[in-house]
């Protein structure tokens, strides 16, 4: 959970013209609150119930980010914000995760907040800045499917807040149908275990078959992980 | 009574009964209201854009006074879906408009509720740099 990695980075830089706003993907009522609690976040928090960021941005997972410069312009558009899928390395017979693959995590975590305090001290000048051809060159597009797929998640949840559930999940089944790349809307959809994680065994059959494709796509920036995701071994 | 939803969040609106499962068929001053699209004689417009209404087509499009605003945003690419029992209509953006908005990269704008209920938006926090970041419960 990050709020209290943006906690800290934002008393760091709050006086440097800089903010942090986090949006929660959160659909149920009162779900970010013990979070938020717990964080205890200075800069705005908001939730998001009807998914209409990932819409906007054409976001698939959480957490992604989007840097804004004071001119209301896009210099990195929608990336993961500097999270490792080092759960997917965790042992299969003890479930303890792998130390090199939770290193990792802390290392890409801390490089990338980095690279946004230097963004902050050097503006347009900071290499982690993109120009117009490459920030282009690294948005992702929606389709006529993705476009589609969010207007049913946004019904749903209209419907849902109706009392409508049992209409409301044939529009969160289109949704999914739809976008099947959207992790946002697939785990929506699935009930908080006992830990309060949307974990069950669809999500994690789908996690299994993604082999060598990532959950968390890599960051284009020097010092971030690259290549395969990490395996069990 | 019918409930229409649009990225500015719910309108209600009042809207002729038709046995046309797909047309919503408003009242031009409704549209207007609702949607921000004004019928003239060379379509439905807003701001510089007109949407003419197809040669041969015009009665799916105006009829008796009335506008068939769910014809107008399918003509547009743009998604419209209704409830069972069309008490509600979600009118969406196209995946078109969206990816045009996003290469611009001025970054498209939008209102939320912080966790007390208080609307923030991102042009609020123009002036000032933004780093804008998902994250869920789950």
């Amino acid at each position: 959970m990050d709020l209290p990695v943006w906690q800290a980075l934002y008393e760091r830089l709050k006086d440097d013209n800089f903010t942090i706003i986090a949006v929660a993907m959160d659909s149920r009522d009162g779900d970010p609150l013990p979070w938020v609690e717990a964080a205890s976040p200075t800069y705005p928090v908001l939730v998001d119930r009807d998914h209409l960021l990932a819409d906007l941005y054409n976001m698939t997972n959480v957490p992604q980010a989007v840097w804004i410069d004071e001119q209301g312009a896009i210099v990195r558009p929608a990336e993961n914000a500097g999270a490792y899928e080092a759960f997917r390395a965790r042992d299969p017979k003890t479930g303890a995760p792998s130390e090199s693959a939770m290193a990792t995590l802390a290392d890409a975590k801390r490089t990338y907040v980095e690279a946004i305090a230097d963004w902050v001290a050097k503006g347009p000048e900071s290499e982690h800045v993109f120009d117009r051809q490459q920030a282009l060159d690294h948005l992702s597009r929606p389709n006529d499917d993705t476009a589609l797929a969010h207007a049913h998640f946004r019904l749903a949840q209209h419907l849902i807040r109706l009392g409508r559930g049992e209409e409301a999940d044939a529009h969160l089944g289109e949704a999914k149908r739809l976008h099947p790349d959207s992790w946002n809307i697939l785990r929506q959809a699935i009930p908080p275990n006992d830990m309060g994680l949307a974990v069950d065994p669809d999500f994690i059959a789908r996690v299994q078959s993604l082999g060598r494709k990532h959950y968390y796509p890599p960051v284009d920036m020097k010092g971030m992980p690259s290549g395969d995701p990490p395996t069990a071994d | 009574m019918t409930t229409v939803l649009t990225e500015q969040g719910p309108a209600e609106i009042e809207a002729a009964p038709t046995p046309d499962t797909d047309a919503l068929w408003l009242a031009p001053a409704e549209a207007e209201r609702v949607f921000g699209w004004t019928l003239k004689p060379e379509g439905l417009c807003r701001g510089e854009v007109c949407i003419p209404v197809p040669a041969g087509s015009e009665a799916d499009y105006v009829a008796d006074g009335a506008v068939n605003i769910a014809a107008f945003f399918r003509r547009m690419g743009k998604p419209v879906l209704t409830s069972r029992d069309r008490d509600v209509w979600l009118f969406g953006e196209s995946a078109g408009d969206r990816a045009a908005q996003l290469e611009s990269l001025e970054a498209p704008d939008f209102t939320l509720p912080d966790l007390h209920g208080k609307p923030h938006s991102l042009s609020d926090y123009r002036g000032t740099k933004v780093f804008l970041t998902t994250w869920a419960s789950w």
